[in-house]
């Protein structure tokens, strides 16, 4: 800090000296603490040992195309290898959870939608959901059930992006395309429902807020006939290429006791061979009315990550797939006019309606005093949400447990003793969000 | 999810080992919770961790909440899942503030939230100035400790990295948002924040808006 107060005067001293602000000024300087550090660096390193054994701190990140977002990763190398490593994270920090704090509860939800920018969907049913245990709101089955699909095509969205880029990382650039082609019809689906491609805010307390509307069925059917065909396509061209094994078989195996000490879940502790899915513990959505299985892998190394999440596709277009077909007739969101806007019809006839709309979308509702934990299977792992309600129109605390930022506390373990090149490929397998790493 | 009667049960074989340890249940919207002795937590946490017939052996999350105008103030919440029983159990520690001056705390509040207003402090840099130019602490030299930040008195709890490593991350969080302090953190530094930032942010007195949004090109400080 007085380092700093010291430059900031030296400067001052200058510009008061007479020569304004000019860049021709400050150019010599520059140069001449380049030429002094520079022999000086170069005479010292040489002198520190035989290359062999040169533990070399590196810093890798915050910027940089491998890291998959803004994280920072310090890493001490011994040659190639890595001995120890530690990720610095807040480089996309944007108080999000403050900012939540000052909102009305229906303005909060597309602030939650930016944390993990890749899994949108699942960031408003978390807040969404425990905000309805906390108010204690019943949503209609055909809610339930959209909710679902949504949810589910946001799933393979996520995984998509990550297999695209993952693989994008180990050298197999074809897959980014072929990959982003089916995120793109999925971004479509979304379009035709919510009217954005990402971060949709569909998703309301108490449903959803638009029932889907004629045309998307047939879409969405397309879309089921259509995706299995193209996960088998992937697999086909991942599967026994020789570069994709050789980076990922055997890489970045953390034992399963491990993984659970640390907090990790989602595919990460499913390729471990750990059956632990919130879909199948905790009853949530349409899912326990659902016929699905759960993929887990039996080593834990790259390759059973990468086979647990295309599996994982699959088993989301099934799950589309019997939603869409048992997708019940009825309300699309709650009847509860303390919570749910009124439908714009009645606004312009209902005197009740147009009162309950202005204070729903003036003040808000308000909730009861109470604390709520709320977690569903997200992509990456247990998404939780935590909402405290103080009484007034705006919770008091949102707390989001991003199952990024837990998971990446296994990275050091999956990536401590082996290459360079192998912490990357981890590092994809391990698939962080940045932006719900630093929320 | 135990229900109320098995809340009770779970708190009475509490007491058996250590008694005092459990200061009340609750069961909000469906959902048990313990509130315990901050200066048992570990005891409580062990033996649901490790107790015959319990396995709370995977802590999910852990967050703290400020409950401004109630006293104890803050909590440190401790979600347990029983993988076996698939059941879900919070537990709670409330935490008083050692600052707040016992029944004047309002008044306290309110200067504090005066306190943290732009321009008040100075010298001082202020916060995510380090992120811009670079200055933010090398993770690899031991940093500093809680930020001297005056005669600021902290709430403190036990840290519980040796029983849920999973906890590391999470209390540093808590930390670096509420400036609770975990005693045997191996690493207790902030963690999302610059290490020079000043204040706790998501305490409820300090105001959003209460932090200047410094861009480079204002610091002229690029030499």
């Amino acid at each position: 800090m007085a380092e700093h107060q010291n430059t900031n005067s030296s400067h001052a001293g200058g510009a008061a000296g007479g020569v304004p602000h000019s860049a021709g000024r400050g150019a010599p300087e520059h140069i001449g603490e380049g030429a002094a550090t520079g022999p000086a660096a170069g005479a010292v390193d040489p002198a520190a040992g035989s290359v062999d054994t040169e533990l070399m701190t590196i810093n890798i990140g915050p910027h940089h195309p491998a890291t998959h977002g803004v994280l920072r990763l310090v890493v001490d190398l011994e040659g190639e290898l890595v001995r120890d490593l530690k990720p610095v994270i807040g480089y996309v920090h944007t108080g999000i959870e403050k900012s939540c704090e000052s909102q009305a509860y229906w303005k909060v939800i597309p602030f939650v939608e930016r944390m993990d920018y890749v899994s949108y969907f699942f960031q408003m049913e978390a807040f969404c959901g425990a905000v309805e245990r906390l108010v204690e709101l019943e949503i209609p089955p055909r809610a339930r059930y959209l909710r679902t699909i949504f949810l589910e095509l946001n799933r393979i969205h996520s995984h998509l992006v990550w297999l695209g880029t993952t693989a994008l990382d180990l050298g197999a650039i074809s897959m980014l395309w072929y990959c982003f082609r089916e995120r793109d019809k999925i971004l479509d689906l979304f379009e035709m429902a919510a009217g954005q491609r990402m971060h949709t805010r569909y998703f309301q307390v108490g449903g959803v807020i638009e029932d889907i509307p004629r045309g998307f069925e047939a879409k969405l059917r397309e879309f089921i006939a259509e995706m299995p065909v193209r996960v088998g396509q992937y697999e086909d061209l991942l599967d026994r290429n020789e570069v994709f094994l050789s980076r990922t078989k055997g890489v970045g195996v953390v034992p399963r006791e491990r993984l659970l000490e640390l907090g990790v879940t989602g595919p990460l502790l499913r390729a471990a061979g750990e059956p632990w899915d919130l879909r199948k513990a905790f009853d949530y959505l349409a899912y326990p009315e659902m016929d699905f299985k759960i993929p887990v892998g039996t080593v834990g190394d790259g390759y059973d990550r990468y086979r647990v999440r295309v599996a994982e596709m699959v088993e989301s277009v099934r799950i589309v797939e019997q939603a869409l077909d048992g997708l019940p007739e009825g309300p699309f969101i709650a009847d509860d006019r303390k919570y749910v806007l009124p439908p714009r019809s009645e606004l312009s006839t209902s005197m009740e309606s147009l009162i309950h709309h202005f204070k729903l979308v003036t003040e808000g509702y308000r909730v009861e005093a109470g604390e709520v934990y709320y977690s569903i299977e997200s992509p990456r792992g247990e998404l939780g949400c935590f909402v405290l309600a103080d009484g007034s129109a705006k919770p008091a605390r949102v707390h989001f447990r991003d199952p990024s930022f837990v998971n990446l506390q296994a990275f050091r373990d999956m990536a401590v003793g082996t290459y360079v090149a192998d912490m990357i490929a981890n590092l994809g397998m391990l698939d962080p969000i940045l932006g719900g790493v630093d929320r | 999810m135990p229900d109320a009667p098995g809340l009770e049960l779970i708190r009475g074989e509490i007491e058996q080992d250590h008694p005092g340890a459990v200061l009340d249940t609750g069961f909000d919207r469906g959902q048990p919770a313990l509130v315990v002795d901050p200066a048992q937590i570990l005891a409580v946490l062990t033996w649901l961790r490790d107790a015959p017939g319990q396995g709370y052996r995977f802590l999910s999350s852990l967050h703290a909440a400020d409950y401004l105008p109630a006293e104890p103030r803050f909590a440190v919440h401790y979600e347990l899942i029983n993988r076996d029983r698939v059941e879900r159990l919070r537990v709670k520690a409330l935490l008083r503030d050692p600052s707040a001056a016992g029944p004047v705390a309002a008044e306290g509040v309110s200067g504090r939230v005066l306190g943290f207003s732009p321009g008040e402090e100075g010298g001082r840099p202020r916060a995510s100035v380090g992120r811009e130019t670079g200055r933010r602490a090398r993770p690899d030299t031991p940093s500093p400790p809680p930020p001297a930040d005056g005669a600021e008195e902290l709430p403190e709890i036990d840290s519980c990295v040796e029983l849920f490593p999973t906890a590391e991350f999470q209390e540093r969080e808590a930390y670096d948002f509420f400036g609770i302090v975990f005693r045997g953190h191996p690493d207790l530094t902030r963690i999302l924040l610059p290490d020079d930032y000043v204040g706790w942010p998501l305490r409820r007195d300090f105001p959003v808006g209460g932090e200047p949004v410094t861009f480079t090109y204002n610091e002229r400080a690029y030499g």
